[in-house]
């Protein structure tokens, strides 16, 4: 019975807070990795263009709201998403244009690409910030749980319970298909084949008759989307702020680079590595030990490697310590 | 003379700028202005040497900035004896242990070939290492962070005249930064901004929270000043004199002489501010002029081309026998050391140190914005991009504010578009900079001031 105890408070606050969390991270990290494949810049705007995503989500579940459309026990967030992904996807194409395309054609070194998506921060910063203001807002609507931990407990009879936030549930699930349409895509269709050769070789890809700027619009299509849906699903799960998303892009490029960075199944993997390494160091373990441990041995201190403030730091020394071990990544991907 | 033309333009204009926000605004406001354009400009000096003169890109300058703060409170801060009584011997026993871990990874890299018993050996050193320290430091931390928490709770510092701490936080970014550059210094330039970015968010993220070092998120407040206080300068007598003289045109226009004391008393508070500031301005400005001579001459000489032909071409630098490693270690060094400079003066200037304030946004890249729009490569350039960039960073919202209500004139009070325009008008600062940065890359990548190659 311990025993079962035991895992039950693993799962519950660790593995379950991972999978979810690892989930947004992984969206974030592939979108990181396919600009970097087959844009080659790292884009230091990625944080704030999944807010940018967000944002739109956000004004228009106020307005379904008003108007009173929406799912039922599911969030309305849900239905907003094809709307907020069109804006998205609309107003990637205004900044490739009018910024991107430019240094793109000049051929200019991936530092100033890096320096120019740093003024698209700054502009992408300034209009979420201007059309909805940088408070804290919480638009879930509809169930919040699916399995509370009283309900748990009265029906196993165990000690720990359970808790499944529909947020969690709602999060693994959507990037699991968002993610494996999206490997079908790359890897199945000709479209998807087109992208990963101008990826590993543009210049053979011109010459083999594919056509650059398709492949361009293509990737910026996908992009949005998976920034979105990262966006939505993870202000579904916390809250949405643009300052938190800000800061989201340094785990978020962790998980790129560790996965190695320009492979798309790293990244994704590479989110969820970052995710359990967050919350497996930081976690105390004294109530896990103290279900398999005999009464007399439990232990005095909280068993936590690190406390939880260091959160962040925990994915950037992994970080660190896969540049300096391993460059390309856990899973091999543009060679540095 | 002449190659010099547009500098002194762009400085005149900047000067000129400053001086309209102390006749529109207020003289205390400009000052404040023109003391953080000088703070930035060290920090732009600083940056600049590392990506203009050797082509390093550094994310890292919060990092750097937050250490030299935090190097202010160590060096001036009085020492809390009973601290040190209840915890001081533990964390000079952790000091010890990390001393003895480097040197056992330094020994077993040294002694053992490649091989994956050596990673395995290395890694459950430093994990053992950890986990020792934990335990060793727990108790002594409690015991600092239990005296009175509310005032102290840690260590102190060493109760030093402020200005030492300027060398001292430079040093202490300097040593930081040498232990990070031998880390990351070969990677890729956009691998090593994300490095950088994430191994400053780290460092600030330490000094957030580990409270025994400089009470982390509950701030030390009431730091030393280099400069006198205001309450001291309001006291004096030859001070009230100088106002009175500076103003006599004023004060005799006044008949009674209750009005006119009352005046006087006016006159004096709004003057101790302004004196203390300029104080503050002198200090600066004789900083960012010894950095200027000093980076000027390194650039022009044989030293500068050397760097200038690493950042150009590396590999033809090193088959003619230049040490890139080395010299891209101590340009980074040296850059670092200088951002940590401006950041002891930041904190200094402000009195204060709130570790909350460092956010990449505002002291990484606001810093870079600097540096690619005034000039890289060119340390007036660098200082007047700092000028400007600070400028705008400052100003924009009044002058969005003062935009909104022209454009918005003929809507009334309480129309909601213009009410929430008003509210977020401090963002436009965002926009501001972020376009001109835009615009800068794209119309003139070189920046406001170009680099000057000098041909012997």
């Amino acid at each position: 019975m311990d025993f079962l105890n035991a895992i039950i408070v693993i799962f519950n606050f660790t593995l379950i807070p991972a999978l979810a969390y690892g989930s947004q991270l992984a969206l974030g990290a592939i979108f990181v990795t396919l600009i970097y494949a087959v844009l080659r810049f790292a884009n230091f705007a990625t944080g704030d263009m999944m807010s940018f995503g967000t944002m739109f989500a956000v004004i228009l579940t106020y307005y379904f709201q008003s108007l009173g459309i929406g799912l039922g026990v599911l969030p309305t967030a849900l239905l907003t998403i094809p709307f907020a992904i069109l804006m998205m996807i609309l107003y990637m194409l205004i900044i490739d244009k009018f910024v991107f395309s430019y240094y793109r054609i000049k051929k200019s070194p991936p530092v100033q690409f890096a320096m120019v998506s740093v003024g698209v921060m700054f502009v992408t910063q300034a209009l979420i910030r201007i059309i909805i203001g940088p408070s804290d807002r919480i638009f879930l609507d509809g169930e919040k749980f699916i399995i509370k931990a009283t309900e748990f407990k009265e029906m196993t009879g165990l000690a720990e319970g359970i808790t499944l936030k529909s947020t969690q549930a709602i999060t693994i699930i959507v990037t699991l298909i968002v993610v494996s349409i999206m490997f079908w895509f790359l890897n199945k269709t000709k479209t998807g084949t087109s992208m990963r050769a101008y990826s590993d070789n543009e210049d053979l890809a011109l010459l083999s008759g594919i056509d650059p700027k398709r492949v361009v619009l293509i990737t910026w299509v996908i992009a949005g989307i998976l920034a979105t849906i990262g966006g939505v699903l993870y202000g579904l799960d916390k809250s949405y702020r643009p300052f938190v998303y800000f800061n989201n892009m340094l785990p978020i490029f962790a998980a790129a680079i560790v996965g190695g960075i320009g492979n798309p199944f790293g990244a994704f993997l590479g989110g969820y590595v970052i995710a359990f390494a967050e919350i497996f160091v930081t976690y105390a373990y004294k109530r896990f030990i103290s279900y398999l441990l005999p009464e007399n041995l439990e232990p005095d201190s909280l068993l936590q490697l690190l406390s939880t403030d260091y959160k962040f730091a925990v994915s950037f020394s992994i970080l660190v310590i896969v540049l300096l071990i391993r460059p390309s990544g856990i899973f091999k991907g543009k060679v540095i | 003379m002449k190659n010099y033309k547009n500098v002194i333009a762009a400085y005149s204009i900047m000067i000129f700028l400053i001086i309209m926000v102390g006749i529109f605004q207020s003289w205390s406001i400009a000052l404040t202005i023109l003391n953080y354009c000088l703070i930035s400009a060290v920090m732009t000096i600083g940056a600049n040497i590392q990506w203009g003169y050797a082509g390093l890109i550094n994310f890292g300058i919060m990092g750097y900035t937050a250490l030299g703060g935090l190097a202010v409170v160590l060096v001036s801060v009085e020492p809390v004896k009973k601290a040190w009584q209840v915890g001081g011997l533990n964390i000079l026993a952790c000091i010890w242990i990390i001393v003895a871990i480097v040197f056992v990874v330094k020994f077993i890299l040294n002694r053992f070939g490649k091989s994956k018993l050596r990673n395995y050996s290395v890694a459950s050193v430093i994990l053992g290492g950890i986990i020792i320290l934990r335990i060793t430091a727990a108790p002594g931390i409690e015991a600092i962070e239990a005296i009175d928490p509310a005032k102290t709770g840690f260590l102190g510092g060493m109760g030093l005249p402020v200005l030492f701490s300027w060398i001292f936080g430079a040093l202490l970014a300097g040593g930081l930064a040498f232990i990070i550059g031998k880390i990351a210094l070969g990677l890729r330039a956009d691998y090593l901004a994300i490095a950088t970015l994430l191994i400053a968010e780290i460092m600030v993220s330490i000094i957030k929270h580990e409270e025994w070092l400089a009470r982390g998120v509950k701030n030390v407040t009431g730091l030393k000043r280099p400069a006198p206080y205001e309450i001291d300068l309001q006291a004096s007598e030859w001070f009230i004199n100088l106002v009175a003289k500076f103003h006599s045109a004023k004060l005799n226009l006044i008949n009674s002489a209750a009005d006119k004391q009352e005046a006087l008393n006016q006159m004096v508070i709004e003057a101790s501010s302004i004196y203390v500031k300029l104080c503050f301005s002198g200090l600066f400005l004789t900083v960012v002029i010894i950095l200027l001579i000093v980076t000027q001459k390194a650039l022009y000489s044989p030293w500068g081309r050397k760097m200038r032909a690493i950042r150009d071409n590396e590999v033809a630098a090193s088959a003619m026998g230049k040490n890139v490693v080395k010299e891209h270690l101590l340009i980074f060094i040296l850059g670092s050391a200088i951002v940590g400079l401006a950041g002891a003066m930041m904190v200094t200037n402000d009195g204060l140190f709130t570790p909350t304030s460092y956010r990449p946004m505002r002291y990484t890249f606001v810093i870079w914005v600097m540096v690619i729009v005034g000039g890289t490569g060119n340390n007036f350039g660098a200082i007047l991009g700092g000028f400007v960039v600070w400028f705008l960073w400052v100003e924009a919202a009044p002058i969005a504010l003062f935009l909104i209500n022209l454009f918005t004139a003929h809507l009334p009070e309480t129309n909601t578009f213009k009410v929430h325009l008003i509210e977020s008008a401090p963002y436009f600062r965002f926009l501001v900079i972020g376009i001109g940065l835009l615009l800068i890359m794209r119309f003139r990548p070189q920046g406001i001031i170009p680099e000057k190659i000098i041909k012997q």
